[in-house]
């Protein structure tokens, strides 16, 4: 994959009206710089690496930006979410001389915060869009819209489905989950309108028992694909694979895990950030704030699996060019929500990076079967 | 010739030495056959534990626990008790340090300090002196029951984070509620180190002091030489066992308080991170010795602070520096084996 | 067919075949220490030979590809535990409880740190007896599914029993333990009893383990055990040293284990982890009750040092 660097001009064109209307402008960091200098990069994770979920994406990530010219990996990992990573973080920049450090988990944030003015000549990159006016200009929250992925998924699921029906296991109530729901169901009744899908919340981010047993009582019901939004979808796909329905990943590859039913998955492009790498080590630009989808090159799609067929592929192929050129949208007019109500009315069309409408979606859409509990 | 005192002494330190050295060589073995250069994992081990200033300051910050920890075994095991209840009592004692903590909102910041620390205290001494009291009346093992205790505390933990005293502001990890602000306690001078570390080391001197200089020391000493001399020569073996226990019990209480007070602030699973089981070994590393063990307690913590950088450096699993401190551990019970074959010529 | 509608006898169900499942590793634990203490030594470094096992298990299972290859390589793995525990111990003045408990934390340190390549992929599992397939409700089915590990621990109990009370083998443990001048007076050596007492029950520690890797939850990774080695030693007591007492006890533990996630599905989730501190509440007030100042536990070795 081609990591191109961000310029000023590609910046303004490519975040168009969502800029003026938040308050978060990227803002332009200016280094006195050479050439390409030799820089250590560093990695934290939260567990284990392995893990085929979230850290793993961040692993493959990693080794991808190290491929990067001049760049050195060191990785460390099982860091609490606790004031032992600033110790770590000041290990790496101490011992370690490290100049971009990239602490994976989203609750290390507020330990970034509290280190990075002491350390001006290294670049924090933090995987959540958490950086808002005031926090420290050497810091970066970046994130992709896993919506998009999982529509494209939903459209394999529903072109593959023989019941119809669909099962979605979230891990807590929170809107990026139900964002990903979502769009998982609206990519299914695109091709298939009345695809059904059971969504139930283990309340964990990661419960092995408890997903194992929830794909089975999905698959119980009916189900034949399953997706899992959990830390390690491992469990889950294995289970489906051994109850014999299709599923989809989620994080990263997990095509491994289930040779005969896995269809595709939605995949972080974390890779992205060796942009702000390289934009460090020449002294560029970078933002702050960085959040997209397909068309920001935040997110991917896994390899086919081998059940699904050529025209499925080609299908969601040009869904995807669709949603990369930024002609598909996912919320728009008409749009029910399962319980009936009236979201977006004919002709009502909402950008795919208006972050604003995605942090208060609170609603399941219409062929969702189950609840957000909130309101 | 030396007389039998200092000769005990030297004996001791060359005896532990010298484990450490052979753990240390079986340990280069070990890592040589996973493919890793032995002479490169010493040179990093040192570098993380005591090459800069800032691997100095990592290693002390994990010593402070670990001395009081060390004493919750050295303590008991003086009154011929063997104690592993350290890691229970650290967490009980972190948790009565949140609620004391949570509970006097309004009171003078030090005066807050002193009670937060002090409710720790208490709550880790009640802790081991409950296995104690089994011991005494019902002759239970102490060594079964505070292993036993150490799970209750940690089940009971987890069960007030996730509900009772949760702080359900915090959404990603389960954690308590906070103690104020003002009564946190921040960093020695000139050493980004906190306080902690000075409440250890006057811990260990003043309780060597005790143990070696005082009647009660005495006492406790010949109960845990032998009870029945000590039965016979008229002493309250009971209380001495009590005592020792509560005594212990304290000091990992108030390394869990510490752990509140420093660095966390509140409650949640950080609170077992095996300072408890690490105090176990140094505590027989340093012969039980209260003043031995405040340089034994900076060699393992050491030890466990250079562990992030051998898993940088060498792609080492996390593991790595506990499989080093299990190795010490055995070679320095097998090492108790040579005591008393050497003696002094006194031809 | 609705799961739901089985509401309490759901409960039921699934506390007795979670109590199948999670009494396997306590069983085979405590079966191994009883015939360590039967010798007059305590081994607390179980809890490290049990995940020694599952590691070893695990690994040496996927690799070959045969689960039985696997608990076979365990047991060896816990043998070799427990020689080095015997090795140690019986050197003069050493201690026991102390040996136990650093052999813990080298045990478990040493399978995190070979078990790292181990944690991704998956491994083969052991085979089940499915007695419960006429059923239609597929919880009944899990209830019912019979691991072989929990068949073969089925028949070694009695055996271990057997053997204990009705073998020269079983007479020369049994002396060992009781009577240390005894056992020097017939001859025996001590140490080489005690010895193989010790890795015999490594091997069976070992297997203990090898079952939570290759059956249930049936995958290598940290936090796989969580204390299960060391409550074999409570259990052990608690169960009079009698291995037929183990096989009942291990199953009343495990039964423990499993009450916790099956109220949890239906719906009581408060109190999760007070029911986890269950097994280990239950068996210090079994301890307290049955333990005396004025004599020694009823059944207990002579030489164990935690009875003095």
């Amino acid at each position: 994959m081609d990591l191109t660097s961000i310029t000023r001009r590609s910046m303004l064109t490519s975040t168009g009206n969502i800029v003026a209307a938040s308050a978060l402008a990227p803002l332009f960091a200016r280094r006195a710089g050479a050439a390409v200098t030799p820089i250590t990069v560093g990695f934290i994770y939260a567990a284990t690496r392995q893990d085929y979920g979230w850290n793993q994406a961040h692993a493959v990530a990693a080794r991808k930006i190290a491929q990067l010219e001049g760049v050195k990996l060191v990785e460390q990992e099982k860091v609490p979410e606790t004031a032992e990573v600033e110790k770590v973080m000041e290990g790496m920049i101490k011992l370690d001389n490290c100049k971009v450090l990239f602490p994976t988990s989203f609750g290390f944030w507020p330990f970034i915060q509290k280190i990075a003015s002491q350390y001006p000549d290294v670049l924090f990159v933090h995987a959540g869009g958490l950086w808002k006016e005031g926090d420290a200009k050497n810091t970066i929250g970046y994130r992709g819209y896993m919506e998009e992925p999982h529509y494209l998924c939903g459209i394999a699921a529903g072109r593959m489905t023989k019941t119809g029906k669909l099962g979605f296991i979230g891990s807590k109530p929170l809107y990026f989950i139900f964002n990903n729901c979502n769009g998982f169901i609206l990519g299914a009744r695109s091709v298939r309108p009345d695809a059904t899908c059971q969504v139930a919340i283990t309340g964990d981010w990661d419960n092995p028992v408890k997903e194992a047993e929830t794909v089975n009582g999905l698959v119980d019901q009916g189900a034949d694909v399953i997706v899992a939004n959990v830390d390690s979808p491992k469990v889950a796909i294995e289970t489906a694979e051994r109850r014999g329905v299709y599923s989809c990943g989620y994080h990263t590859d997990l095509s491994a895990l289930a040779p005969n039913g896995f269809l595709t998955g939605a995949e972080w492009n974390w890779a992205k950030g060796g942009d702000f790498v390289k934009a460090w080590q020449t002294g560029g630009s970078y933002p702050n704030l960085y959040r997209g989808g397909f068309k920001r090159e935040m997110v991917a799609i896994s390899p086919f699996g081998k059940a699904v067929p050529e025209p499925v592929r080609a299908e969601v192929d040009k869904a995807r060019q669709a949603l990369t050129d930024d002609s598909l949208k996912l919320y728009k007019g008409p749009l029910r929500d399962n319980e009936g109500n009236v979201v977006l009315k004919e002709g009502e069309v909402i950008s795919n990076e208006d972050n604003a409408f995605k942090v208060n979606v609170k609603f399941l859409v219409e062929g969702a079967i189950g609840r957000t509990g909130l309101k | 010739m030396l007389s039998a005192g200092p000769w005990r002494t030297i004996e001791a330190a060359a005896i532990s030495i010298g484990a450490i050295v052979v753990a240390l060589v079986v340990y280069g073995i070990f890592i040589a056959l996973n493919g890793i250069d032995p002479i490169a994992v010493y040179r990093v081990l040192y570098l993380g534990a005591f090459g800069t200033l800032f691997s100095l300051e990592a290693t002390l910050t994990l010593a402070a626990p670990l001395m009081l920890t060390a004493l919750c075994t050295a303590i008991p095991a003086r009154a011929g008790l063997l104690v592993i209840g350290g890691e229970g009592a650290l967490v009980i004692g972190g948790l009565a340090a949140v609620l004391a903590g949570v509970s006097a909102g309004g009171i003078p910041r030090y005066l807050g300090t002193v009670l937060v620390l002090l409710a720790g205290a208490l709550a880790g001494g009640a802790w081991i002196a409950f296995a104690g009291a089994l011991r005494l009346w019902r002759g239970v093992n102490e060594t079964i029951s505070t292993l036993l205790l150490n799970y209750i505390a940690i089940a009971l933990l987890n069960h007030l984070i996730s509900g009772p005293i949760r702080d359900f502001g915090e959404t990603l990890k389960a954690t308590s509620w906070s103690i104020p602000a003002p009564f946190r306690i921040g960093t020695l001078p000139y050493l980004n180190v906190h306080w902690g570390l000075a409440f250890g080391i006057v811990s260990c001197v003043v309780l060597w002091f005790v143990m070696r200089r005082t009647t009660f020391g005495f006492a406790v000493a010949v109960l845990g030489g032998n009870i029945r001399a000590a039965q016979l020569a008229g002493l309250a073996t009971a209380r001495l066992s009590l005592a020792a226990c509560i005594i212990g019990g304290a000091a990992a209480g108030l390394a869990g308080a510490i752990e509140i007070v420093a660095v966390h602030g509140a409650a949640s699973e950080s609170l077992v991170v095996g300072f408890g089981y690490g105090g176990i070994l140094i505590a027989f590393l340093a012969r039980q010795n209260p003043l031995a063990i405040i340089p034994v307690a900076i060699l393992v913590g050491g030890i466990s602070a250079s562990g992030g950088l051998l898993q940088r450096r060498f792609d080492m699993p996390g593991a790595a520096t506990a499989v080093l401190q299990g190795c010490i551990f055995i070679t320095v019970l097998a090492g108790n084996t040579l005591y008393g074959r050497w003696r002094p010529s006194r031809a | 067919m609705n799961e739901l509608e089985l509401g309490w006898w759901g409960v039921l169900i699934a506390v007795i075949g979670g109590a199948i499942r999670i009494s396997t590793p306590y069983l085979f634990v405590s079966l191994g220490e009883t015939l360590t203490e039967k010798s007059g030594r305590v081994n607390l470094g179980l809890e490290g030979t049990l995940v020694m096992g599952a590691m070893s298990g695990f690994a040496v299972a996927y690799l070959t590809g045969s689960p039985w290859l696997g608990v076979v390589a365990a047991g060896i793995a816990g043998s070799s535990l427990g020689l080095l525990h015997a090795a140690v111990c019986n050197l003069p003045r050493v201690n026991d409880i102390a040996v136990g408990i650093a052999l813990f934390l080298f045990g478990t340190g040493l399978a995190m740190f070979l078990g790292k390549p181990f944690i991704a992929p998956r491994g083969p599992r052991l085979p089940s007896l499915e007695l419960g397939s006429w059923s239609a409700y597929p919880s009944v089915r899990a209830a019912l599914e019979i691991n072989a590990l929990f068949i073969v621990g089925l028949i070694l109990a009695p055996v271990l029993y057997w053997g204990l009370r009705h073998t020269r083998w079983g007479l020369v443990l049994r002396t060992v333990g009781d009577s240390a001048d005894a056992a020097h007076a017939l001859g025996y050596s001590i140490e080489r009893v005690r010895t193989l007492a010790t890795m015999a029950g490594g091997f069976l520690a070992g297997v203990g383990g090898s079952f939570l890797s290759l059956y249930y939850p049936g995958n290598w990774n940290e936090g796989l055990s969580s204390g299960q080695g060391l409550m074999a030693v409570a259990l052990v007591i608690f169960a009079r040293w009698n291995p037929l007492s183990c096989f009942w006890v291990s199953l009343l533990f495990g039964g423990a284990g499993a009450l916790g996630p099956a109220l949890q599905s239906v719906g009581i989730a408060q109190g999760y982890y007070l029911f986890n501190a269950a097994p280990y509440v239950l068996t210090l007030i079994i301890l307290t009750w049955s333990s005396s100042t004025r004599h020694r536990l009823i059944g207990a070795p002579s030489e164990l040092t935690i009875n003095r």
